[in-house]
């Protein structure tokens, strides 16, 4: 098992490297200079070329031939990609170029907010998603079935903007039950321990702040978890209903064993894995959708953040995000690997 | 004495798209308690579904027993409902199944599987239960069984599978135990290892077993009484000897000319039953067999023959013209 870890993580290291150089050069790839973006139209070619300089625009990308030649070795390696690397190597993400304040700091203060956001979207995904899965299989063509796959259909093909669009008419401006943005109303303090709000204000003890927390949170967070709870409501029926066609079902019922046995104990488990591989995709998803969903409900997470640096050509900043997301990711099915090996033992042993 | 089974007028029915399948027509027979009962024919006969119908573990939709009555040990257990049913099998009535690589639970230890029988059905802790299981396996002679309880189906070979699945199935004691086609999947050294236990820990116990199959071959070796069924009904029945010795369906006598023996002359060709068994959605009239029959006559298409007893001897069969096939036998 151990072993089984260690080569997942040796797996995951190159991938990796290899998320920071298609970062780096998607950036660069993309037409427009960031200097020009931030001096505007008509400024002049020394300020620009003394801004470039300031960023390192003006070094070649990867390897300074020219430097080689001149036999000057720190030139060689002192290119855009090498800096960047060695500043990463430090955790240090690069200043914003608009900003002028690191994008680590931004980053801590508004990474908290995307995953409380992600996290409870993929709970209620994930709670209400499988057990309607299992209903489903367990009552195959039933009206049950046919009504959450119905259900599970419209989630999956729901347009996230539409839906919180519709949640924000609906709820905050004719029923007037929940806020239609933000994190937390004016006036509410939250200490800070995680930078989750809702575990900071059970961990104080804070109770109306929680209620605002939770108020603030759950439009953008059913919005948000829509169609990952289809895909794995679908995912878990069919996985289940392959299953329970399996001998080791019969063997199981045939040893005297409840229906409900069976299908929790002997089908599930079993059932598991797609459901586990698709969960650990929906991270992915889950991520990308957060920037829509961010920015109908003024969530201050890092997904409003990275669409307004990408309009303002802010390379650190959409680099550095786009890097946590990709690690994220990675992390995510990193786990989803482990989950694996702990569900099915043939993969343990292999 | 009270037989420990016996059905009366079995039907189980497929509801399909393509029409309803008579997979169990009108089957009733009766099995003495330490009895072995071989139960043959080729694939599709009805042969499995019967036995699932006595477990009811007949998938729902699209299968449902349609009439009948099973009477297990002074009771029709077609009368219980689901939770008593439940209580039935595996304690009462266990049975094993014919593919022991799938018939495992793949992410559940051997011993987990067991031990989960154990408890369900006896009331007993979980230690004592693991101690149970580890004799069990090795009864069913599985090499350092008590370590092997913590191993993985995939680890084990198919023959060893398939002795973790009658350690299964007995781990209860049933009454009575279903056994559907245990050794197919196995190859013949298995097949005969899995055998000779089966034989020996029947001596042991007394159990009362169905040994489903499609090999004469094996329920020669075991059973002492044989049921031939065709197209989802028991078309010859009786004793062993009999079967073998004077067998009076056409069916019967195609089954046992198509083994191949072990002194025939080099060169003997197999005898094969010319043509396919009827659909079980469209079956004809008379006689299900006609169609293939050497001994075929006007009557056989018009009218089915139903189970006569042939006096005294232990032996029934269904067949117009029993009379005049008598003791044919085999080559």
């Amino acid at each position: 098992m151990i072993r089984y870890i260690f080569q997942r993580i040796l797996s995951v290291l190159p991938t990796l490297i290899g998320v920071t150089f298609v970062i780096f050069m998607f950036q660069r790839l993309i037409p427009g200079d960031p200097a020009i973006a931030m001096l505007g139209e008509h400024a002049t070619d020394e300020s620009i070329e003394r801004i470039r300089e300031q960023l390192g625009l003006n070094r070649p990308l990867f390897l300074d031939r020219e430097a080689l030649v001149d036999g000057d070795l720190q030139g060689f390696f002192d290119s855009q990609y090498m800096r960047y690397m060695a500043r990463l190597s430090r955790l240090d993400l690069g200043d914003s170029i608009h900003r002028r304040i690191p994008v680590m700091e931004t980053l801590k203060l508004r990474f908290p907010a995307t995953v409380e956001l992600s996290l409870l979207s993929m709970i209620i995904a994930v709670i209400i998603g499988i057990p309607v899965g299992i209903v489903s299989a367990s009552r195959r063509n039933t009206a049950i079935d046919s009504i959450s796959m119905v259900g599970s259909l419209i989630g999956v093909s729901m347009p996230i903007f539409w839906l919180g669009i519709m949640e924000i008419m609906l709820f905050a401006v004719i029923l007037q039950w929940l806020p239609a943005g933000a994190r937390l109303s004016t006036g509410i303090e939250i200490e800070s321990i995680t930078n989750l709000v809702l575990i900071d204000s059970l961990i104080t003890g804070n109770m109306e702040g929680f209620v605002d927390a939770i108020s603030h949170i759950a439009m953008p967070a059913v919005a948000l978890a829509t169609i990952p709870m289809g895909i794995i409501a679908r995912m878990t029926r069919s996985s289940m209903l392959d299953v329970l066609q399996e001998d080791y079902i019969r063997t199981a019922k045939a040893k005297g064993l409840g229906g409900r046995l069976v299908l929790f104990r002997h089908a599930l488990k079993n059932a598991a894995l797609p459901v586990v591989t698709i969960i650990g995709l929906q991270a992915g998803t889950l991520l990308a959708g957060a920037v829509l969903t961010e920015t109908i409900f003024s969530w201050p997470g890092i997904g409003r953040w990275i669409y307004d640096a990408i309009l303002g050509r802010d390379y650190p900043i959409v680099q550095g995000g786009t890097l946590l997301i990709a690690i994220v990711f990675l992390g995510v099915n990193f786990l989803v690997d482990i989950l694996y090996a702990l569900l099915d033992p043939r993969i343990r042993y292999k | 004495m009270n037989p420990l089974l016996e059905i009366r007028n079995l039907k189980t029915r497929f509801y399909t798209q393509d029409g309803v399948v008579k997979a169990v027509n009108d089957v009733s027979y009766t099995m003495d308690s330490g009895e072995i009962l071989g139960v043959v024919g080729e694939s599709g006969c009805g042969k499995s579904v019967h036995a699932l119908s006595i477990m009811q573990l007949i998938p729902d939709p699209p299968g449902k027993i349609t009439n009948g009555e099973i009477w297990f040990d002074g009771q029709d257990i077609l009368k219980l409902n689901e939770d008593q049913m439940q209580k039935v099998r595996g304690r009462e009535i266990a049975m094993i199944f014919q593919d022991p690589m799938t018939s495992l639970n793949p992410v559940f230890t051997v011993g987990f599987q067991i031990v989960e029988a154990l408890l369900l059905h006896n009331d007993m802790t979980k230690g004592e239960a693991k101690d149970r299981a580890g004799e069990l396996l090795d009864l069913v002679g599985i090499p350092g069984a008590k370590q092997r309880l913590n191993d993985y189906p995939h680890q084990f070979s198919g023959g060893m599978r398939q002795r973790a699945m009658i350690a299964m199935g007995l781990s209860c004691e049933p009454k009575l135990l279903i056994a559907d086609e245990p050794t197919t999947a196995l190859d013949v050294t298995i097949q005969a290892q899995i055998i000779d236990l089966v034989k020996k820990l029947q001596d042991e116990m007394g159990m009362t077993i169905m040994w489903i199959t499609h090999d004469l071959g094996v329920v020669a070796e075991l059973a002492h009484t044989i049921n031939v069924m065709y197209a989802g009904s028991i078309i010859e029945t009786g004793k062993i000897r009999n079967i073998y010795k004077q067998t009076r369906h056409p069916y019967t006598i195609g089954l046992l000319g198509s083994l191949p023996r072990l002194d025939d002359p080099p060169g003997t060709e197999l005898v094969s039953i010319p043509g396919l068994p009827p659909d079980l959605v469209a079956l004809p009239e008379g006689c299900p067999f006609a169609a293939r029959c050497g001994y075929r006559i006007e009557h056989c298409i018009n009218e089915r023959p139903t189970l006569v007893e042939i006096d005294g001897q232990d032996h029934s069969v269904a067949c117009w013209r029993w009379e005049e096939i008598a003791g044919i036998g085999t080559k």
